[in-house]
């Protein structure tokens, strides 16, 4: 006796959390059947394998009709075919959508194209994570940035609008098409120590504040200028003598550092070499001051007197343009700077 | 010109993308009705067009308006070859034709190709204006309104109940008209599609115009069906109950009074008001179904503690349709001391407000009679009892003849109806069925009728010949009959040979009845299975007495004769024989009613239709199935034809035997929502049998199983049967702890009531002493001695015994049952789920035993089982209701099992105070409506008030106190709408929606759809093939409810569910039918809020409009 057909249908569409999330991670319905096995659910409801492989079967199927639509989520909201209560319907395109910071390291600020999803069997590997799901994570990011890209208007509301995430879910998909869209380059070994947060946290605030091709190589005249970067200097050392922990480590780095600052903002002019931007900030300022152990207390005063002293300097003009880019920098090195 | 149709396409959406080169789509849109044809314009490339057409009008006659639907197809343009066809709607108009159902049909409607399923939606208003045509010689039958429910539908009452109605219309299927063999799927689909819409539309108009013969209004009950006869035609056949219904006003439907005894009605006192009619626009709403949102305990409780008049009557006399009066006495108040009067003019009231037309004359006399004395009401109620004494006294005759008179005009005394307003069923028989075999020949095609002329039909069943062969096993009750009958010649053209059939099985029925003593069938039903050219006639109802009242004019109402016969006993009444004992139609046990101690009740009652409301249940029911297969050697015709005849008996008398052993193991007494389902297939035939399973307190404990061994002398042989025996014995025990029955124990005392109040002693006392002689008589007939015996004889016995201990019971927290609702609880959440499972098996086909069969079988619907509790599991605490179960067999070596049920969560709390004590679960009453309660504790209320105000039955009732409201608020659990852009639709096989009021009906909904593919593999298979194709079905009757302005469908049935597969051509089809009534509900806690809120779907046309403009 073998089982030909075995359906259950429901008016109102029955979903199983925890089927769900194992087939989001891209098990097998047998592999899913074994872990469901090993939680324990034969002995809390005395059901029988056979009858956990068919439900297991039965949602697995289910899932694989609604992920038509869970491409479109509005689709999913108007479509007639499964009655899923608005609570429901919220947690599957949620769910859906969620990706594992692991697999989203892997491939932030890479091209999403044809060539790196020919690496997702690579990253499955490193990861752990079934290709299954690498591909469906993967294909999330590259429709979103698909349809996003072109559009006009705040990245969050659009993303919001096409695919009904939630607030925060919709903040770190604009985050990855940010990166994606520029190609930051997050993928170095000096920038491993990095989690996905802190780099959805300095898209964030770039994106808020920065609109690309100001000029911001007026502001080179700050290290170029030998006065002017004293000036600089001994304002800041001024202000901050017995206040800093480091303070002679600053003092004697103070250049260097007001370089790397600088030479960032200049380097943005060019698309080629914004994808090094976190590389630069990494290595132009927090390994020196990990490196001469500075607190975060003191990076935080640092940069706080490093771009308010600009305002004394009066041979320098572009005061609005510094204060945006350093309002922005200060953060993202805040956020950045830690072990 | 007496209608005109418009019709006006908006938009679509989501439409497929037909043009591969830009991916969009040029779509346009044929409306179709009858002959005559519109076009909107073409949009262009677009997958979201904006039509926003002109109205498109059609002038039709209101006959076509009833048969042909309306057709909507969407096409895609191409300016270089034909047009490409995205799909089609048909929308039945029907609900438009009658003036109390919808208005206006608009909505978002899938639109659905028969090869690739949905594809987008169509955005539709559809309106009728309707002429008044004074033609009485016309030939449609607008106005007659349909119902699916087997009960009196919600928000009508019943005036008169004029019977049996049924039609059938036969057609060629096109599926086997293609000459040259060469089909096209589509066009094939769609021409059946189409055919059987239209055949539809027909028979529905020609069983109106009976109903119009028949003076009635309206068709409950109604169920439509057809015969897929293959090459030899199309057959679509109906049937159902014709009624007057008056619907009930409408603004009462939306007063939260006839839901709970509410504030605006619980200031009246009843007799300060002595003009029901100043009250009859509030709670104008009483039948049966209607009260039973009601929450008598509330009133009750209220009842005891305020106090203000002391004539004021109970919630508790209610259920009768006569409401007006009835509800206004929540209220009341009163008394400590006047309670005890009040409870017996409240029985009195009851059973006087049986007459519904003469509410205001009755009422008087009752206001008077409230000053009663105990004497007075004793007479009253040993006038009932005593003179249906076990003679049949006068009043029984009387009663008889009068229903004999009101039935004997009709040549079917037939009720498709399974619950019935109060009063309306007298006795019950017990189940009464038919078989007959037929071989099918071609319909329609004149050059076959000479050839019909050999035609043999094969009538099946005789019950004396048959029963001659099992002599020592007694049919405890439940009576089938068989009767083998001379072989007449079929001549007649069709569709007449078809009626002739079904004729000659509804005769046989009727007979049937009349042997029981019975003059009417009540739960009745006919089926057809069909393979090759063998078809299977099936009908099946339950005998039963009823009153006359409801079956004609009210005109003799009112009458001392009636009213008195009236008070019979009314809890008991249905269980009592019907027939005469000295001349019993089989062998049966009989025994005095262990309620009423007056008349005789068999020792077990099968029956077909739902547990009567005021019947007095012990415990919980359970889901019974007896299942069976047949291996049965294929022949052709005429030999095929014999084999499944001679077969037939076998298996009736084999499932029979497991229901009674497992209603036995269950330790019941009785079987509701009784259905037999015969199939044939090739090389078997199969038997499924499911009922619910209850323990009456009217009748007697079943006894044991008893197990006998045949050989003796054999020491392990008799330990084995021993230790079977001892199995059987802890399951009995086991089982009836989990279904909590626990019977009062049996004294001479108490039996027959629950408790032992000492009102109630007083009583028994009193008919103790008038009948002494009855009570001897009762002690010897109680007692072990019915146990049924089972011989072990050989293996297959072995078999079917262990097979009777296979059967698991649902896990902790699950119930099931077959009926419309659970007895035994009576406190119901308003989540619900309905669903349709499937399972198709494949036989291993090699040397195939009929136990090997049995086992596949059984364990296919055990498996089933275990996987829908597992499915379900949190909802628990929960019940599955209306556990439908269907079986075909779809080729020789495949078994498929179609179930359809809905899950009801109830509160666990409540259900454990209800069962705190002893007493109160001797009170668990039939069902889950307020309305039982009404009625039930009427005498226990008079009887047990005086010895304490707060009895434990008493805080049961206040439990259960509107169970809907309560878990209502608990559950509230559907965001308002607004949240969504789809409103939600619900579905359920039940006619009521827990905590929930039905304030309209909206139509039938009667959907047939075909769906093929030819890439099965692609479409994941046969599961995800029809999978898909029954979300589909869910989703068009969901749309089709929204845009009629409903919000649920109730009496849904999925009727066939014919699937075919051809895995080796990667292809696949199924046929789907289903129906339902389309129905505006509202919440009650929504009620309760704001009285004249709109219903919620308001809320989803509001949004799709929303969509269309934006």
């Amino acid at each position: 006796m073998t089982s030909e057909l075995d359906i259950f249908v429901g008016n109102t569409t029955l979903i199983d959390e925890d089927v769900y999330r194992l087939w989001l991670d891209g098990y097998s319905v047998t592999d899913a059947v074994a872990l469901r096995v090993r939680s324990g659910i034969l002995e809390q409801t005395g059901a029988t394998a056979a009858v956990l492989q068919s439900d297991t079967m039965d949602h697995y199927r289910t899932f694989h009709m609604l992920e038509r639509l869970l491409h479109a989520p509005p689709k999913l909201l108007h479509q007639l075919i499964f009655q899923i209560p608005p609570s429901r319907q919220a947690l599957l395109i949620e769910r859906y959508y969620a990706f594992d910071e692991a697999f989203v390291r892997e491939v932030l600020g890479k091209k999403l194209s044809k060539g790196t999803k020919k690496d997702l069997d690579d990253i499955s590997t490193k990861t752990g994570i079934t290709l299954k799901s690498c591909r469906r994570q993967f294909d999330n990011f590259k429709r979103v940035f698909k349809v996003v890209e072109e559009m006009r208007g705040s990245l969050v509301d659009n993303i919001q609008q096409h695919f009904l995430l939630s607030d925060r879910l919709a903040r770190d998909y604009a985050a990855i098409v940010f990166f994606a869209n520029n190609r930051f380059e997050t993928g170095k070994k000096k920038l491993q120590y990095l989690s996905f947060g802190d780099f959805a946290f300095c898209a964030e605030l770039m994106i808020q504040n920065w609109t690309l091709g100001a000029d911001l190589k007026e502001l080179k005249v700050l290290v170029a200028d030998k006065d002017l970067l004293d000036l600089h200097k001994s304002l800041v050392c001024t202000a901050l003598r017995g206040k800093l922990g480091v303070f002679s480590e600053m003092e004697a780095n103070f250049k260097n550092l007001s370089r790397g600052l600088v030479n960032v903002a200049a380097k943005l002019t060019h698309n080629k070499d914004v994808r090094d931007l976190f590389v630069d900030l990494v290595e132009k300022f927090v390994e020196p001051c990990r490196s001469d152990h500075w607190p975060l207390s003191d990076v935080r005063f640092f940069l706080n007197q490093y771009s308010a002293s600009v305002h004394s300097l009066d041979g320098f003009r572009h005061q609005a343009l510094w204060d945006r880019y350093m309002g922005t920098l200060r953060g993202c090195l805040l956020r950045l700077y830690h072990d | 010109m007496p209608g005109k149709l418009k019709v006006k396409i908006v938009a679509g959406r989501h439409l497929p993308v037909m043009d591969r080169a830009s991916d969009l789509t040029d779509a346009f849109v044929e409306v179709k009705f009858g002959n005559t044809t519109f076009k909107t314009d073409v949009y262009l490339k677009s997958l979201n067009p904006q039509w926003n057409s002109e109205w498109f009008k059609f002038e039709v006659d209101d006959e076509d308006l009833q048969d042909e639907p309306l057709q909507i197809t969407v096409l895609d343009h191409d300016t270089y070859s034909a047009n490409d066809a995205i799909g089609k709607v048909y929308i039945d108009i029907d609900p438009l034709l009658y003036s109390e159902a919808a208005t206006v049909i608009s909505g978002w409607f899938p639109i659905y190709d028969t090869i690739h399923g949905i594809r987008g939606e169509i955005n539709v208003v559809v309106k009728v204006d309707l002429f008044n045509d004074l033609n009485r010689f016309r030939q449609s039958s607008c106005g007659v309104k349909f119902f699916c429910t087997t009960s009196i539908p919600k928000c009508y009452r019943a005036v008169i109940i004029h019977g049996f109605v049924e039609e059938l219309v036969v057609n060629e299927d096109p599926e086997y008209q293609w000459i040259d063999r060469i089909r096209t799927p589509r066009a094939s689909n769609e021409a059946r599609q189409r055919l059987i819409s239209l055949m539809s539309g027909e028979l529905q108009r020609k069983i109106g115009l009976k109903v119009l013969e028949m003076r009635g209004n309206a068709v409950v009950g109604y169920l439509q069906c057809f015969d897929l006869e293959g090459e030899s035609g199309l057959v679509v056949r109906a049937i159902g109950t014709a009624c007057t219904l008056d619907k009930l006003s409408s603004p009462a439907a939306f007063l939260p009074a006839c839901n709970s005894p509410s504030k605006e009605m619980k200031e009246i006192p009843f007799n300060e008001d002595p003009n029901p009619n100043t009250h009859s626009s509030g709670p104008s709403t009483p039948l049966k179904n209607q009260t039973y949102s009601f929450s008598p305990s509330k009133s009750y409780s209220r009842q005891s503690s305020s106090s203000d008049t002391d004539l004021s009557l109970t919630p508790k006399t209610a259920p009768y349709p006569q409401g007006p009066r009835i509800y206004l006495c929540p209220s009341s108040p009163s008394l400590s001391c006047g309670s005890l009067h009040l409870k017996k003019s409240c029985l009195l009231l009851s059973e006087s407000s049986l007459t519904p037309h003469h509410s205001s004359l009755v009422s008087p006399v009752l206001r008077k009679s409230v000053s009663f004395s105990e004497e007075l009401f004793l007479a009253a109620s040993g006038m009932g009892s005593g003179s249906a004494g076990k003679e049949g006294g006068p009043f029984k005759a009387l009663l008889r003849q009068q229903t004999q008179s009101a039935l004997e005009q009709r040549e079917f005394p037939f009720f498709t109806l399974t619950a019935f307003p109060p009063g309306f069923l007298v006795h019950v028989g017990g189940v009464v069925s038919a078989r007959s075999v037929k071989l099918l020949d071609r319909i329609h095609n004149p050059a076959f009728v000479g050839i019909m002329g050999n035609t043999r039909s094969y009538k099946l069943l005789d019950w004396n010949s048959f029963n001659s062969g099992v002599q020592d096993v007694s049919f405890d009750g439940k009576f089938i009959f068989f009767k083998r009958l001379a072989v007449g010649m079929l001549l007649s053209d069709e569709p007449e040979t078809r009626d002739a059939w079904w004729a000659e099985i509804r005769q046989e029925i009727k007979s049937h009845a009349k042997a029981l003593g019975c003059h009417a069938v009540v739960g009745y039903s006919e089926s057809t299975s069909i393979c090759e050219e063998v078809c299977i006639l099936s009908a099946s109802g339950t005998a039963a007495v009823l009153n006359p009242r409801f079956l004609q004019d009210g005109t003799v109402e009112g009458c001392l004769e009636q009213r008195l016969e009236e008070n019979l006993p009314t809890r008991c009444g249905f269980c009592h024989i019907p027939y005469d004992e000295l001349n019993m139609p089989f062998p049966a046990h009989l025994t005095y009613c262990y309620n009423c101690r007056k008349q005789k009740v068999p020792d077990v009652l099968f029956t077909t239709i739902d547990l009567p409301t005021d019947a007095t249940v012990i415990g919980k029911g359970c889901l019974i199935q007896a299942r069976l297969c047949r291996l049965k050697k294929k022949a052709q015709a005429e030999a095929n034809a014999t084999a499944i005849s001679n077969l037939l008996p076998f298996m009736e008398y084999e499932v029979h035997t497991q229901l009674m052993n497992k209603l036995k193991l269950k330790g019941m007494n009785a079987l509701f929502g009784l259905r037999i389902q015969i199939t044939v297939g090739e090389n078997m035939l199969m038997g499924l049998a499911s009922a619910t399973g209850v323990y009456l307190a009217a009748l007697p404990t079943p006894g044991g199983i008893q197990i006998a061994g045949k050989t003796p002398n054999d020491g392990s042989y008799e330990q084995h049967i021993s230790h079977m025996q001892k199995k059987i014995n802890d399951t009995i025990a086991k089982n009836k702890e989990l279904y909590e029955i626990n019977p009062p124990e049996i004294s001479e005392e108490i039996i027959g009531s629950p408790i032992p109040e000492p009102r109630q002693r007083s009583r028994l006392l009193r008919s103790q002493s008038e009948s002494s002689d009855e009570v001897t008589e009762l002690d010897l007939s109680h007692g072990k001695k019915d146990a049924f015996v089972l011989e072990i004889d050989d293996t297959d016995a072995m078999e079917d015994v262990h097979s009777l201990l296979t059967d698991v019971p649902p896990p902790s927290g699950f119930y099931s049952c077959n009926t419309e609702i659970m007895p035994g609880i009576n406190n119901w959440t308003s989540e619900i789920q309905m669903f349709t499972s499937v399972r198709v098996i494949r036989l291993s086909s090699l040397n195939l035993t009929n136990q090997a069969l049995n086992k596949n079988f059984n364990d296919l619907c055990e498996n089933l089982l275990k996987s829908l509790y597992f499915k379900l599991r949190s909802m628990i605490p929960c019940c599955l209701c209306h556990v439908n179960f269907t079986v075909s067999l779809p080729e020789d070596e495949l078994i498929q099992v179609t179930v359809t049920a809905v899950a009801i969560t109830f509160d666990k709390n409540q259900a454990l105070q209800t069962t705190k004590t002893p007493v109160e679960k001797s009170l668990q009453r039939a069902s889950t409506d307020n309305e039982e309660l009404l009625q039930f504790p009427l005498e226990l209320c008079s009887d047990s008030l005086p010895s304490h105000p707060f009895p434990p039955a008493k805080a049961m009732t206040v439990e259960k106190a509107s169970p809907v409201g309560d878990g209502n608020f608990r559950n509230r659990s559907a965001p308002p709408c607004a949240n969504s852009t789809v409103g939600v639709v619900k579905m359920t096989p039940l006619s009521f929606i827990p905590g929930a009021k039905i304030t309209k009906y909206l139509g039938i909904i009667n959907m047939f759809f075909i769906r093929e593919t030819t890439s099965l593999r692609e479409e994941g298979g046969v599961s995800g093939f029809l999978h898909a194709f029954i979300a589909e079905v869910f989703a068009m009757v969901r749309a089709h409810v929204a845009a009629l302005g409903g919000n649920a469908v109730v009496s849904y049935i999925m009727k066939q569910c014919v699937f075919m597969e051809n895995p080796n051509k990667n292809q696949a089809q199924c046929l789907i039918n289903v129906s339902g009534d389309a129905v505006v509900f509202v919440r009650e806690s929504d009620l309760e809020v704001v009285s004249s809120q709109q219903p919620t779907t308001n809320c989803q046309s509001s949004c799709t409009e929303g969509e269309v403009t934006t």
